[in-house]
């Protein structure tokens, strides 16, 4: 059995926030996850946006933590070394009968602390995004906004979580929880974790881990986003992130560059059963396109290079409030809920980090470590070097001048980094996610066999039981000619 | 700056024949630049025969047609450099293009060329241009890495393999991973006729009893982990999936096959115009494009049936090179 002073469940986005916060303090923390790498669930599938933060209703923990990330974001980006631009965003409004819809969103900005957003006739709208549709009664305009990489900011927090000491188990699915003296037994199988305190950052399955300690029950259901993701030519189709105004066709369809330069549209909402359903289906996939093209008509369809979907952790409750659900269980003391942490989620993760820190120090209060690590430096990225960094590199490491994969140059020093850091990627999505190799136009085409290569020479295994994701998703089967005879 | 008359970026068939007819045609100070770690490009893995019956006058494989040419470069001292990889191709306010490039021995190398041949070749359209709905698992492989792990390196992709797109690289192996033990399904072509060579359609389907399934497409992929299986549509005339001719098949892997298509991110970069139905730079009869004394052949400027129609571009194209180094 292992002792911990913290165990955190999930290690998406969420839960990588507050181990990071928490590993400020003198305590023994370990992170569970279900899967074989950190970011494997929601937090690897969404919009990557920023919110500024005149969605959420006024007075929610939405709103405030929205608020507060989106705040956050700019400083934290540069400590912890991931690629994030503020690069602004606007709802459009296309009747003339909606437009004091965009009104209500400007009040309810302003009440949650939005700065500077302001109504824009669409004149000045065609000014800033000429690709914009002229179907157009005005739109609305936060300089806030922004988008990140939801990967390269869940991998930073994590590992710098883990340089600050922070452990992390992979393919540790949690089974049941039972209160014990010292807290918490959290049982993953065969295997238990003792704790004083446990933090349900467990995406769409908060609601499983909530339910094993406590008899007020809850439920989440996933509701599925599906998006098509476009080739980097047409990563300037437009610069600021383009939301619709909900209307009675849904809640609308985003189109938005990428951090990385490529055109994001989507995504769809559809409630499901089943927590795993990832499909993406010709339905969705050709709606998110009808829809994007109300905002922008000459968005290029055949230059899609990937679809994917996510899901989010919908918290079916009947208030209808649909609020985050963070908090220390009356009826558990020591386990803290961090359920329903859908949209904005990703944008208040640095803030929601720090709002259960906070709550756990109250409860648990330890003094503060010496020496905590702020800062974490990232891979190298030579795609985005000048030559005299990529010469510099090359020197440092001759790996760096071996081309990996093509379509995002992505170099064998930047993979072998990949593997070799804090939390270090084991499988080709994890290499993918921390490196973008297999990520461009040709999705891994080229490069797969070359990494596998390197996965296999730097983790000392056979190529053959190197995995895609999770451990029954292995890349070979086998060798030639062995059932030929 | 290392200074020469004519560079060519690529090493494949298209790159040696055009390094070889430069150096024939009176110009010496020739380079190649190859970024793979040996010259023949992707004829390396193509194990299978029917290479060089036109400029050989016999049928080789792959590896074979490329050594010939290896050999000629070695024999006639043309020079080259392997693990290089251009980044960037520029031009000088005197015409001269000034490559950039890279190698763990020389880290970042200006070359300045007063002609540059490209010839990087072709690589296989992706799977994201085609949009399957359905999970996104392991077993899902493009006919050209399949073919690499099977000639290269001697692993099974899969087990049980369903073919989408009937170009020559799937059809080809189709016939490959059945000789090596895996069950092959069938192939699957959306359109009413395969564009894969006859020959390729008989040798490597026919005479192995696989179906060909025409008008056909993979209208969703199963599996959470790895490929389970596949669902395949009758299309209409349009390429429109009709509905109630789904079929499921089990399968491990799912191999795509959907023909080639011209690299030229360095080309488009360089600022010279794309023709956008072959993918390949606009040329002259020269086969030079929109920038002066920048040519291309081979695959690089459209894809090519046979190789040896490549290696009699290319040909041309360092001559062409070699007449415009002269005249400046
Ligand atoms: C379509 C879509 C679009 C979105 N767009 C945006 C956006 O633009 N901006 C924004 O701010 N937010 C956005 N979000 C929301 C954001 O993505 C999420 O709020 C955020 O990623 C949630 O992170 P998480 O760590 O809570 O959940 P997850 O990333 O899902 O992490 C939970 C982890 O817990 C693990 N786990 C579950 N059960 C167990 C168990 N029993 N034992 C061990 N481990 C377990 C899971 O494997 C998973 O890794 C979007 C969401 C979706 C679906």
């Amino acid at each position: 059995m292992s002792r911990y002073d913290v165990v955190i469940v999930g290690a998406g986005v969420t839960g990588c926030a507050i181990a990071r916060e928490l590993a400020r303090g003198q305590r023994n923390i370990a992170v569970l996850e279900k899967n074989a790498d950190i970011c494997e669930g929601t937090s690897k599938a969404n919009s990557g946006i920023v919110h500024a933060g005149y969605d959420a209703k006024e007075g929610t923990l939405k709103a405030k933590l929205n608020v507060r990330g989106n705040e956050m974001m700019e400083e934290l980006s540069k400590k912890l070394d991931f690629p994030f631009r503020r690069n602004g965003s606007l709802v459009l409004c296309f009747n003339e009968e909606d437009l004091p819809k965009l009104e209500v969103l400007k009040d309810r900005g302003e009440k949650n602390g939005v700065k500077d957003i302001q109504i824009l006739s669409p004149e000045k709208v065609w000014e800033m995004e000429p690709n914009i549709t002229h179907d157009l009664a005005g739109a609305l305009f936060a300089p806030t906004g922004g988008i990140v990489c939801p990967f390269v900011m869940t991998e930073a927090f994590a590992e710098n979580a883990a340089v600050n000491g922070v452990e992390f188990y992979f393919e540790k699915k949690v089974t049941s929880i039972e209160k014990s003296h010292e807290g918490f037994k959290v049982i993953c199988g065969d295997e238990i974790f003792e704790a004083k305190a446990v933090i349900n950052a467990a995406g769409v399955y908060a609601d499983e881990i909530h339910n094993m300690v406590s008899d007020k029950k809850i439920k989440i259901v996933p509701r599925r986003g599906q998006y098509n993701l476009l080739d980097k030519k047409c990563g300037d189709f437009v610069d600021k992130t383009i939301f619709q105004l909900p209307s009675k066709l849904g809640k609308g369809i985003l189109v938005t560059p990428t951090v990385h330069g490529n055109l994001l549209v989507g995504p769809t909402a559809e409630d499901l059963d089943d927590k795993s359903d990832t499909e993406t289906t010709a339905e969705g996939m050709s709606k998110v396109f009808k829809e994007a093209a109300l905002s922008t008509p000459d968005i290029n369809k055949k230059m899609v290079i990937t679809s994917f979907s996510g899901l989010r952790a919908h918290l079916d409750d009947a208030s209808g409030k649909s609020d985050f659900n963070i908090g220390e269980l009356s009826e558990a003391p020591g386990f803290f809920d961090v359920a329903g942490i859908e949209s904005p989620g990703l944008s208040a993760a640095p803030a929601i980090g720090k709002f259960v820190a906070d709550m756990v120090n109250r409860s648990f209060p330890v003094p503060n470590k010496t020496g905590f690590v702020e800062t974490r430096v990232g891979i190298p990225n030579m795609a985005n070097a000048g030559d005299d960094e990529r010469e510099a590199l090359i020197r440092r490491n001759p790996q760096f001048a071996n081309v990996i994969c093509r379509c995002e140059f992505v170099t064998e020093g930047e993979i072998v980094e990949a593997i070799n850091r804090p939390v270090g990627a084991k499988t080709l999505d994890g290499i993918k996610r921390r490196t973008r190799a297999g990520m461009g136009r040709c999705q891994s085409g080229f490069c797969q066999p070359k990494v596998l290569e390197i996965l296999e020479r730097e983790l000392g295994t056979d190529r053959g039981n190197i995995c895609k994701a999770g451990k029954d998703s292995k890349i070979l089967e086998g060798y030639t000619k062995e059932d030929s005879l | 700056m290392k200074n020469v008359d004519i560079l060519i970026i690529g090493g494949g068939p298209a790159g040696l024949a055009a390094g070889l007819s430069a150096k024939r045609n009176g110009i010496g100070n020739v380079l190649i630049l190859e970024r793979d770690k040996c010259l023949g490009g992707i004829l390396n893995q193509c194990i299978h025969n029917g290479f060089g019956l036109h400029t050989f006058k016999e049928e080789l494989t792959g590896p074979e047609y490329a050594d010939r040419y290896v050999t000629m470069v070695r024999d006639e001292k043309v020079p080259f450099m392997l693990s290089t990889m251009v980044c960037d191709i520029a031009v000088d306010d005197d015409g001269d293009k000034i490559v950039t490039a890279m190698n763990k021995d020389e880290g970042m190398l200006k070359i300045k060329a007063k002609a540059v041949i490209l010839a990087m070749g072709c690589r296989e359209r992706p799977r994201g241009a085609l949009s399957i709905p359905g999970t996104r698992p392991a077993g899902i492989f493009s006919a050209g890495t399949a073919q690499y792990y099977v000639n290269m390196e001697g692993r099974m992709p899969g087990k049980k393999i369903v073919i989408l797109g009937s170009g020559d690289i799937g059809l080809i192996m189709a016939r490959r991973l059945k000789l090596e033990g895996a069950e092959v399904l069938c192939v699957a072509e959306i359109r009413p006729q395969s564009g894969g060579l006859k020959r390729n359609i008989v040798q490597c389907l026919e005479d192995f009893d696989i179906p060909l399934y025409l008008n056909t497409t993979v209208t969703k992929v199963h599996g959470k982990d790895r490929v389970s299986g596949v669902t395949l549509s009758k299309v209409d005339e349009n390429m429109n999936p009709i509905e109630g001719t789904e079929r499921f098949v089990e399968c491990d892997t799912l191999l795509l096959s959907c023909g080639l298509i011209p690299e030229n991110e360095l080309t488009t970069a360089a600022g010279a115009q794309i023709d956008p139905k072959t993918g390949g730079p606009v040329v002259d009869g020269m086969l030079q494009c929109s920038i002066p004394g920048l040519f291309a052949c081979g695959n690089v400027l459209h894809v090519h049936e046979l190789v040896d129609h490549v290696s009699a571009e290319a040909e041309k194209a360092g001559a062409f090179a070699a007449d415009y180094v002269k005249g400046r």
